[in-house]
């Protein structure tokens, strides 16, 4: 499985933070995807109404997932498809390779698929040599940077265009080396030309899936630069990897989905291309692939099925809410440390890596409540972080002076006199250090709150202290009144 | 044609949803049930934008195909195709050779003088392909094509110019419309591939700004057949 570095999640947000272009780009998204999300929104009054749709829908799947799964297998064999099923990454990763042997495959085009990321399957093509090519635009330039998404929509997000420019003419060697790249047409008309070639020579083409349709057994894809399509459509063999909470039962459950997916992941009213492929080319068809697999990949979802993280299965990968969330606005997507970034990523990392490799993800996060508010699926994301705080925790997996101080003030806050008793004296000890300026610069065991602000001192007296004295005097008065 | 990866994957998985529910395989009543769910889809939250009558779906699917950069004239039916597709390479000094798809509605291409025609799949030199689509969708704009021997999925992707010819009579206001008429016309099964094309290939990529022509067709041109009066 892709590596992961979410247990430094601290320490890479750091880095992050301190990294100016990142800022920019971050920026650009806050300004892009959410005033696009917005628009979007307002232009479509049944919006809500569908978010409810979508959440139903799913709910239902969810419920019979194994029968939409195996009417859905039933279907995609009667029209001369292949099924896999892998319960593992593992699994997975064995079922392309054994495709790519039996088809003797040099290279292999792949659309853009958050599943290949969770795979690793890159790294894997490429040790069992075979030479995988991504053809989404942000995918190439992550690919030729040697380096993860940042983002589940847009890829390359983290990316300025002087780096993309840097990364093309390390690559792109035959071309003269002077060309004009300042402009993000010229990259991409280098980027459109030089994957052309490869689009025609790839011997298996492999995509993902925005859904699955157990009505007709079809897959689909949701696109904007059509290199999904050349790469599903040219090959003599096309690959759909998907997990399989994807599935739905009819062509309308699908049309539900569509209809909030573009709007709520780049503000656009329907996305270019979204493509249905069913089974292989038909023997009258003069193009399209001889051969149609389907990937459906477990690794960790049917264990998230009936627990309280349930309902992330709903997900639809638009990312809005990371979109929206002030952390990932913050630090961007790298900084989470695997596959999926933000808060969707927070709440499903800790269940396909476990929470022992992803602990702090559910800490990256200021709950305050965005993500849910925008997700079209109503996923209930902050209560699913609180969840797995809980589950960290329990598991002792959060740091020792933390568990302690949360034991300590536990022990208080469940003791009402000793902990007014205390606070009382702390707040007049704080008062006191403060003295006359008012604030303090330094406070033990909060260093990193003082290190870039100081911290007010109370006034000497508790909030208890100040309504008890506050609603006394209120009374009196308005007993004085009354007499 | 066959399930694999490995039998014990699929039991493993199937296993794990029914333990996670806490129950069996769906007994045969439930499923039952199920199976008629997909037959008879329910009604659905539809946008009211695109209910009215056929004018309105008309007009509303030039208004957003044209609001994501399509380009699209209407013609009075189908003898004004050429013409029409004449006009518009003419108008953007664009090629006139045209690969272009087998279905007999674009016969009266290749009479046409200007152009020089191949019928069937585009190949990678191909510059402007012709399509005839299976209808359009009024509520956001899009066109529904389909593959077969007469409409090749290749002409929608590999040429830089997509020109795609759509009845006005195939315009319907909502993609349920689009699935009906779909199941009618292939009661079996779905074609290949069924594409929703909505503008031209973009990317935002790069900086977030939008591109036009990614890896798809850089412009999208849509002649729009009024073919009702004959009908």
């Amino acid at each position: 499985m892709e590596q992961s570095t979410s247990h430094t999640f601290k320490e890479n947000a750091h880095k992050a933070i301190d990294d100016a272009n990142l800022r920019v780009s971050l920026q650009t998204m806050k300004t892009g995807f959410r005033a696009k999300r917005s628009a979007a929104v307002a232009k479509l009054p049944e919006f809500e109404a569908l978010r409810d749709e979508g959440k139903r829908l799913k709910d239902h799947v969810l419920a019979n997932l194994d029968f939409y799964l195996e009417a859905f297998e039933a279907k995609v064999l009667e029209q001369g498809g292949h099924v896999h099923w892998c319960a593992t990454a593992e699994d997975a990763r064995q079922a392309v390779l054994t495709i790519c042997r039996d088809h003797n495959a040099r290279t292999v085009t792949k659309g853009k698929s958050m599943i290949a990321e969770e795979l690793g399957l890159n790294a894997f093509l490429e040790r069992e040599g075979v030479t995988p090519i991504e053809t989404d635009l942000g995918e190439y330039i992550i690919q030729l940077r040697h380096e993860p998404p940042s983002h589940i929509v847009a890829p390359a997000l983290h990316v300025r265009k002087e780096a993309v420019a840097d990364a093309f003419r390390a690559t792109h060697t035959h071309l003269a080396p002077d060309r004009d790249l300042s402009e993000p047409r010229q990259l991409l008309d280098e980027a459109r030309s030089e994957l052309r070639d490869k689009f025609l020579a790839a011997d298996i083409g492999i995509t993902g899936a925005n859904a699955l349709i157990a009505e007709t057994g079809s897959t689909i894809i949701v696109t904007n630069e059509g290199n999904g399509d050349l790469t599903q459509l040219l090959p003599k063999v096309h690959v759909v990897i998907a997990s399989l909470e994807k599935v739905v039962p009819t062509l309308e459950d699908a049309t539900t989905i569509l209809r909030l997916l573009a709007r709520s992941a780049t503000g656009q009213e329907f996305s270019s291309y979204t493509t249905f492929s069913t089974g292989p080319r038909r023997p009258e068809d003069t193009d399209g692939p001889e051969e149609f697999h389907v990937i459906l990949l477990d690794n960790g979802r049917t264990k998230m099925l009936g627990s309280e993280f349930e309902e992330m299965l709903r997900c639809i990968r638009c990312g809005a809410c990371m979109n929206h969330c002030p952390v990932y606005g913050a630090v961007g997507g790298h900084a989470y440390g695997w596959v999926y970034p933000g808060p969707m990523g927070s709440v499903l990392t800790p269940a396909l890596i476990g929470i022992e490799n992803a602990a702090p993800l559910p800490n990256a996060s200021t709950l305050c409540g965005r993500c849910e508010a925008v997700c079209p699926m109503k996923i209930p994301l902050p209560r699913m972080l609180r969840d797995w705080r809980e589950r960290e925790f329990a598991a002792k997996l959060t740091p020792d002076r933390q568990r302690w101080g949360l034991q300590l003030w536990a022990f208080a806050a469940t003791r009402p006199a000793l902990y007014r008793l205390g606070t009382r004296l702390v707040a007049r000890m704080m008062a006191l250090a403060g003295g006359r300026r008012g604030r303090l610069s330094t406070l033990p065991l909060a260093a990193a709150w003082t290190q870039s602000r100081d911290m007010p001192t109370p006034r000497g007296e508790t909030f208890m202290d100040l309504y008890r004295r506050r609603s006394s005097s209120t009374s009196q008065a308005a007993t004085g009144k009354k007499g | 044609m066959t399930s694999s990866g490995s039998t014990s994957s699929r039991a493993t998985v199937l296993d794990g949803i029914r333990r996670a529910h806490n129950r069996g395989p769906l007994d045969a009543q439930a499923q039952e049930v199920l199976r008629q769910g997909i037959k008879t889809p329910g009604s659905r939250v539809v946008p009211a934008r695109a209910q009215g009558d056929h004018a309105h779906h008309l007009a509303l699917f030039a208004e957003m195909a044209q609001a994501v950069a399509a380009t699209l004239v209407r013609v009075d039916g189908w003898a004004g195709v050429p013409e029409a597709v004449a006009d518009y390479l003419k108008g953007h000094n664009l090629p006139t050779d045209l690969a272009v798809a087998p279905d007999p509605r674009l016969d009266g291409l290749a009479g046409h003088g200007l152009f020089t025609v191949r019928r069937g799949p585009a190949l990678p030199q191909d510059v402007v392909g012709v399509a005839a689509a299976f209808g359009g969708i009024a509520e956001t704009g899009t066109l529904m094509l389909v593959s077969g021997p007469d409409t090749p999925t290749s002409l929608n992707f590999l040429p830089d110019v997509h020109v795609v010819v759509v009845a006005a009579s195939d315009i319907g206001g909502t993609y349920e419309e689009a699935w009906a008429r779909l199941r009618l016309r292939y009661p079996a099964t779905l074609p290949r591939t069924v594409n929703l094309i909505t503008g031209p290939s973009r990317t935002g990529d790069i900086e977030q700004t939008i591109q036009l022509g990614a890896h798809g067709p850089r412009r999208l041109h849509i002649v729009l057949v009024d073919d009702r009066a004959q009908a």
